[in-house]
């Protein structure tokens, strides 16, 4: 089948990201804010942001679509750095000491979500989805109900009144907040560059690049493709799959981490589950879609994802006098993105188009 | 190879056999011989004490109606996993003169046997050579593989590309690019890649080739041909399986026929013509039966359905130009060989597959494309697609009787509260009286359609469609994979409709054998159009003849 | 004597495991709720009325299973149209039964037409409609919440008094329709024991209709279709058609459900509420022993009968144990479970 290569198709492919760019610049020309804000705000989200939704890339290309399973990686950072903070660790020990428990946290449970996957094939999305709210509802009954009770944790400042569950709040200040981030610091013009997380973000970019260079990926797009022909030439189909899910999952928690750092505290109940629809979203945003994504759609869609983010409540201040609307509408931005790409999948695979 | 002396004991003795005369013969003549074997699915034999052999740089076509056991021989030979799920299989596998045991595909590729399907097994988003050198990649090693195993070994892409250029100039294809991806590549380049990718294999002796013209045009259909000649000259042997019988006999060089199982000819390519081949496909001991004579007589003058120029899309079955009247009252037979095309005419004329032409149902124009016209016409349909089409498995008998006729005529429907609504014991009524009249064993109306037999699953196919009070009414396949006993009961049950109620009934079948004892005449359907038309009684070479398209104009019965 | 034994042996074997766990777990409860001396009359009385308030939004998730589309991820699509309905009556200020009647035929009016557009797009996405159900009812939800601020209410009890534009988080409807259907013939057995009479019957009723529905031609070619799209076919039935007519009636019934959900709590609530709506009513049809791909009127009976009942007996016999909140955790960890497990199970159809 012929593929015209002209101005329509170009458009057709990648016509999310370029409806999410007008939209954005429309509304950063609406909320006024200052340049200077705007993209120093933009570098720091950058740096906070862009790890997890790399650890996306993989599960697309190994066809289990978007993995919104990695709430799963994102609990085991928190719970990592709960104890990290329990034990007092500080500096960058702290933080290479819940790299590593939540690394190993996360291969079990990547594990987990991969066998759970491979007994729901062509249904991953969504399975992965409930798996994800499954998973919260486990976290929720440990570190509501069995922290201070059946895990002790010494600090009880951060449990609740009653001296079991943790409090909503989890300040890491003094404990790891910016420990990556202050390491190398460079400023230009006002803009403060944090230079290890991105050194970190270019390594995973220049490592997941390698990756699909190895047999290994080879295997992962193999899958993708077509799960019977890989089959049949004697890959070992359900091995590479939950592979590729424990690899997003750890890399999830490492994100996670990189997250928590920066931004200093920990909602105990609420940043992982908003950590995966918004990484899920500018992934799409940044022009990926359910069967295929590249280190560039991450990138771009944390660009423009987030910039949408930071103007709304301004821009919907000016248009409507409610700054709240702003804010609904970064949420429906959201859920439309995704809701968009899925309505993509299922239209394409109807038409047998891949 | 004969060598003088006796006593060489290595790791060839078991392959000497020692004669009467003390001289040793090496038995190497054969790369593969399969002996003697058998194999039975739930109790139903589907392979008789089959032997076929193949000697190195021979070609083999093996023909065969559907059903006729070459799909489970095959099945056997490349170790696929249904076979040793289902209880295994008798006889043996000779493979270089030693005996083995092929039960996984990859054991069966370790020996050198390759397989290419009929469906293509290709990677669209890969290139040529990525999908000829699929999960057999080369690879060079590096520093994070030398920690975390093979897995990590980079791609070495050049070495692959010089492998894939090579196994594509062994079939001749030097102008397919061997980086562009196979998404776009014409049907028949991907059917050269797939054998590529087979020849690829070092160590291939035995490749099996199922239905690989099904989608080439004939130039195409050639080039493979040419193909398989030069694989032929390196010493590789091949299986070659097709419908396309003229192929046949252009490449083989000896031919087997199977039929219900068992192998019922087989000999080198000179011995035999397309009419034989297609005789023995089909040809079957038939015994005569006779039928109640009807009240009236047929005539030529009396047509229910004309048919013109009839063109149904069904994939496998394509109809390009079907021609036939059918008389009113009259059991018409309608044959030919799988993939030919006589599935595709019920199928069309019901509006299961997109379908044109020119159809006159009782003087009137018919409107193709539409079920609900057919069913509101008196026009039924039996689907060969018993399981898929015909039935609701997990409903009940009563059920799966009574539903068409339900949402097309609002037939056993009541009033109730104001709303239409269905009557539970009018259907359970019907369903008993039909029980009580075809006969079907079963624990009652309301248990799933499942759990019972072919026969008896067939027969509720039957009871659905008297339920619609046919007036034309098309069965397709009608008795396969039932045992021999409800055979007869379903054509009995086909002439007593036909008699007693004066439905006319389109017949069709693969089995010559059932279309012979019913019908009253027989029409054979080659390449989507009529053959001909032969009287139940015409001699098996004509239907052979026939069947390959090569009898003399086209006979009408009168 | 042997032979209930036998009957009761296949109806366990019947049963799925995680159904015949929570079974257990709730027996377990309300052991343990005779053994602490809660009011166990007072226990049975609050379930029933949660049955009474759920039950209908679950009977929402049966017309798309039963077309083959699985449940219906997007009810809050329908729930709109029912908060629409009851929103109009308030500014309208309908007060009473007339009030909940109005409010009912215009979640309908509104359902039929969102109804319409919705299986326009599942049709579009064949195959993945519960991922793009899910999605979609998420982007309506926070659209709406956009809308809530901005659509022009006036009356005093809905918006917020400071500031004055905008709709509330919660509605009382204490002047409207609050409790209409349970108080109808009510009745009372000892201290503790109320029946809520109006609430069940309605309950019982809408069974009753939707059960007869499928017996309709309507009805006969939406099962036919998620059954065996090729036998519809062959029946002369419209897949596509007969899919439209399953989701418009899945969408309406959902908007009577949040009716009959908010007379019975005494609130109608906005904003990010109807997404919560959505995973229970999913989980209790799968409790009830529906699959993905069938379901029945006993499912949705037996379903919400086991969920509601579980919600409202462990958080009162549970918080002598723990604290309170801990029902919240178990109705997460219940309904994505069970959610889980069906959507894991093996199809049973082999070739």
């Amino acid at each position: 089948m012929d593929r015209k290569f002209n101005i329509k198709n170009i458009l057709i492919s990648n016509i999310v990201p370029i409806v999410f760019f007008l939209l954005t610049l429309g509304a950063v020309l609406v909320a006024k804010i200052p340049i200077l804000f705007l993209l120093s705000e933009i570098v720091r989200r950058l740096s906070r942001n862009t790890f997890l939704v790399l650890a996306l890339i993989i599960p697309v290309i190994a066809g289990l679509g978007l993995n919104f399973a990695i709430v799963l990686g994102a609990m085991a950072a928190q719970a990592a750095l709960f104890f990290v903070v329990d034990w007092g660790i500080t500096g960058l020990n702290g933080i290479f000491l819940a790299m590593v428990i939540a690394s190993i946290l996360s291969i079990g449970l990547g594990w987990l979500v991969g066998r759970t996957l491979n007994r729901a094939k062509g249904r991953e999305m969504i399975t992965s989805m409930i798996l994800g709210f499954f998973a919260n509802g486990v976290y929720q009954l440990i570190f509501l109900f069995f922290i201070g009770s059946l895990i002790p944790f010494k600090k009880t400042e951060f449990l609740l009144p009653q001296g079991v569950g943790l409090r909503n709040t989890v300040d890491l200040f003094g404990v790891v907040d910016g420990a990556l981030n202050r390491i190398w610091m460079v400023n230009i013009k006002f803009i403060t560059f944090y230079m290890i997380p991105l050194l970190i973000i270019v390594g995973l970019c220049l490592l997941l690049t390698f990756l699909l260079k190895t047999k290994l990926g080879q295997d992962f797009k193999a899958v993708g493709q077509d799960m019977h022909v890989a089959q049949t030439s004697g890959i070992n189909v359900d091995k590479t799959r939950i592979t590729a899910i424990i690899i997003s999952t750890v890399l999830a928690a490492i994100g996670q981490i990189i997250y928590l750092q920066d931004i200093g505290t920990i909602n105990t109940y609420n940043s992982h589950e908003q950590i995966g629809l918004f990484s899920i979203a500018a992934l799409l945003v940044g022009g990926a879609s359910t069967r295929k994504a590249n280190i560039w759609n991450a990138i771009i869609g944390v660009i423009l994802f987030h910039t949408l983010f930071i103007v709304a409540p301004s821009a919907g201040n000016k248009l409507f006098g409610q700054p709240q609307i702003g804010e609904f509408f970064r949420e429906f931005v959201a859920y439309a993105v995704i809701a968009f790409a899925l309505a993509m999948h299922g239209w394409k695979s109807r038409k047998g188009i891949h | 190879m004969v060598g003088k002396g006796a006593f060489l004991f290595s790791s060839t003795t078991r392959n000497l056999k020692l004669t009467l005369y003390g001289e040793v013969r090496v038995r190497m003549e054969y790369v593969l011989e399969m002996k003697n074997i058998s194999k039975s699915y739930y109790g139903n034999q589907v392979l008789k004490n089959v032997s076929i052999s193949l000697k190195p740089g021979e070609i083999l076509g093996l023909v065969g109606e559907n059903g006729a056991g070459k799909s489970t021989l095959m099945n056997i030979l490349f170790g696929m996993p249904v076979i040793h799920s289902t209880g295994g299989f008798e006889g043996e596998i000779h493979f270089s003169g030693q005996k083995v045991e092929i039960d996984s595909p990859l054991k069966a590729m370790e020996l050198g046997i390759g397989m290419v399907h009929q469906e293509f097994m290709l990677l669209p988003g890969f290139s040529v050579t990525e999908n000829i050198k699929l999960n057999r990649e080369i690879t060079k090693p590096n520093f994070a593989s030398k920690v975390f195993g093979r897995k990590l070994e980079t791609l070495d892409i050049p070495a692959m590309r010089k492998d894939a250029r090579r196994a594509l100039d062994t079939i001749g294809m030097h102008t397919i690019d061997e980086m562009l991806p196979v998404a776009g590549l014409p049907v028949a380049h991907k059917q050269f890649v797939e054998i590529a990718r087979e020849i690829d294999k070092q160590s291939l002796k035995v490749l099996v080739l199922d239905e690989p013209t099904a989608v080439l045009t004939e130039s195409e259909a050639e080039t493979l041909l040419n193909a398989i000649r030069i694989l032929s000259d390196k010493g590789i042997a091949i299986i070659f399986i097709s419908h396309r019988l003229h192929e046949i006999l252009e490449v083989a060089n000896k031919i087997v026929v199977m039929r219900d199982g068992s192998v019922v000819a087989e000999g080198k390519k000179e011995e035999f013509t397309i009419a034989q081949i297609a005789e023995k496909m089909v040809g079957r001991k038939v015994e005569k039966v006779e039928l109640t004579p009807r009240k009236f007589e047929l005539s030529n003058d009396k047509i229910i359905m004309s048919i013109k120029d009839l063109h149904v899309s069904m994939p496998g079955e394509e109809v390009k130009g079907f021609t036939i009247n059918i008389r009113k009252g009259e059991i018409l037979g309608i044959g030919g060989l799988a993939g030919q095309g006589k599935l595709g005419i019920a199928n069309g004329i019901f509006g299961m597959y997109p379908s044109t032409g020119d159809v006159k149902y009782k003087g009137v124009t018919y409107q193709l494309n539409s079920p609900l016209f057919a069913l509101k016409n008196g026009i039924v349909y039996v689907s060969e697609d018993r399981r898929g089409v015909g039935l609701l498995l997990d409903e009940s008998i009563e059920m799966n009787i009574a539903a068409t006729a339900i949402e097309a005529f609002g037939m056993f429907i009541k009033s109730f509260m104001g709303l239409k609504i269905y009557d539970r014991k009018k259907i359970r009524e019907h369903a008993n009286e039909l029980i009580k009249e075809l006969d079907i064993r079963c624990k009652g109306p309301t248990q799933p359609v499942r759990r019972l037999s072919g026969g008896n699953q067939q027969k509720v196919c039957l009871a659905r469609a008297f339920t619609l009070n046919p007036t034309l009414l098309f069965v397709s396949e009608p008795t396969r994979g039932i045992d021999v006993g409800a055979k007869k009961l379903v054509l009995d049950y086909l002439v007593k409709l036909n008699r007693e109620h004066g439905i006319t009934i389109v017949l069709t079948s693969s089995e010559l054998a059932e279309l012979k004892s019913i019908c009253d005449r027989i029409a054979i359907v080659c390449e989507g159009r009529l053959s001909a038309i032969l009287p139940p009684d015409a001699s098996d070479a004509d239907f052979g003849l026939a069947m390959a398209g090569e009898l003399e104009g086209v006979k009408t019965h009168e | 004597m042997s032979n209930a034994l036998e009957e009761i042996k296949n109806l366990l074997k019947k049963t799925d495991i995680p159904t015949l766990v929570i079974i257990l777990f709730l027996i377990g409860l309300f052991i343990l709720a005779a053994g602490t001396k809660m009011s166990i009359p007072s226990l049975l009385s609050d379930s029933i009325v949660r049955i009474g308030m759920n039950g209908v939004l679950v009977l929402a998730m049966l017309p798309t299973i039963r077309a083959g589309i699985g449940p219906n991820f997007g009810l809050p699509v329908g729930i709109i149209g029912g908060l629409l309905g009851g929103l109009i009556v308030m500014q309208l200020q309908i007060t009473g039964f007339s009030g909940f009647l109005v409010a009912v035929l215009l979640s309908v009016v509104f359902n039929l037409v969102l109804g319409y557009i919705y299986a326009w797009l599942l049709d579009k996405v064949r195959g993945q409609e519960m991922m793009v159900e899910t999605y979609v009812g998420y982007s309506i939800v926070a659209f709406m919440s956009i809308m809530w601020l901005v659509l022009p209410f006036t009356n005093p009890e809905m918006i917020w008094a400071i500031g004055g534009k905008g709709l509330r988080y919660t509605l009382t409807l204490q002047n409207y329709f609050d409790k209409i259907l349970n108080n109808f013939l009510k009745f009372q057995i000892g201290k503790s024991f109320y029946f809520p009479t109006g609430l069940i019957l309605f309950f019982a009723l809408s069974c009753f209709l939707v059960s007869l529905f499928f017996r309709t031609k309507m009805g006969l070619a939406i099962d036919l279709t998620g059954q065996n799209e090729l036998y519809a076919v062959s029946s002369g039935v419209n897949p596509k058609k007969a899919r439209r007519n399953a989701v418009i009636l899945s969408t309406v019934i959902a908007g009577i459900g949040i009716l009959v959900y908010a007379q019975s709590y005494g609130f109608l609530q906005l904003y990010q509420a109807p997404l919560f709506m959505t995973f229970p009513a999913v989980a209790s049809i799968l409790i009830g022993g529906a699959s993905i791909k069938r379901a029945s009127i006993t499912n949705v009976i037996l379903g919400t009968v086991v969920f509601q009942t579980l919600l409202t007996v462990s958080l009162p016999v549970l918080s002598q144990v723990t604290r309170g909140d801990v029902t919240e955790v178990m109705r997460l960890i219940v309904s994505n479970g069970m959610i889980l497990y069906a959507l894991t199970r093996a199809p049973k159809e082999a070739n």
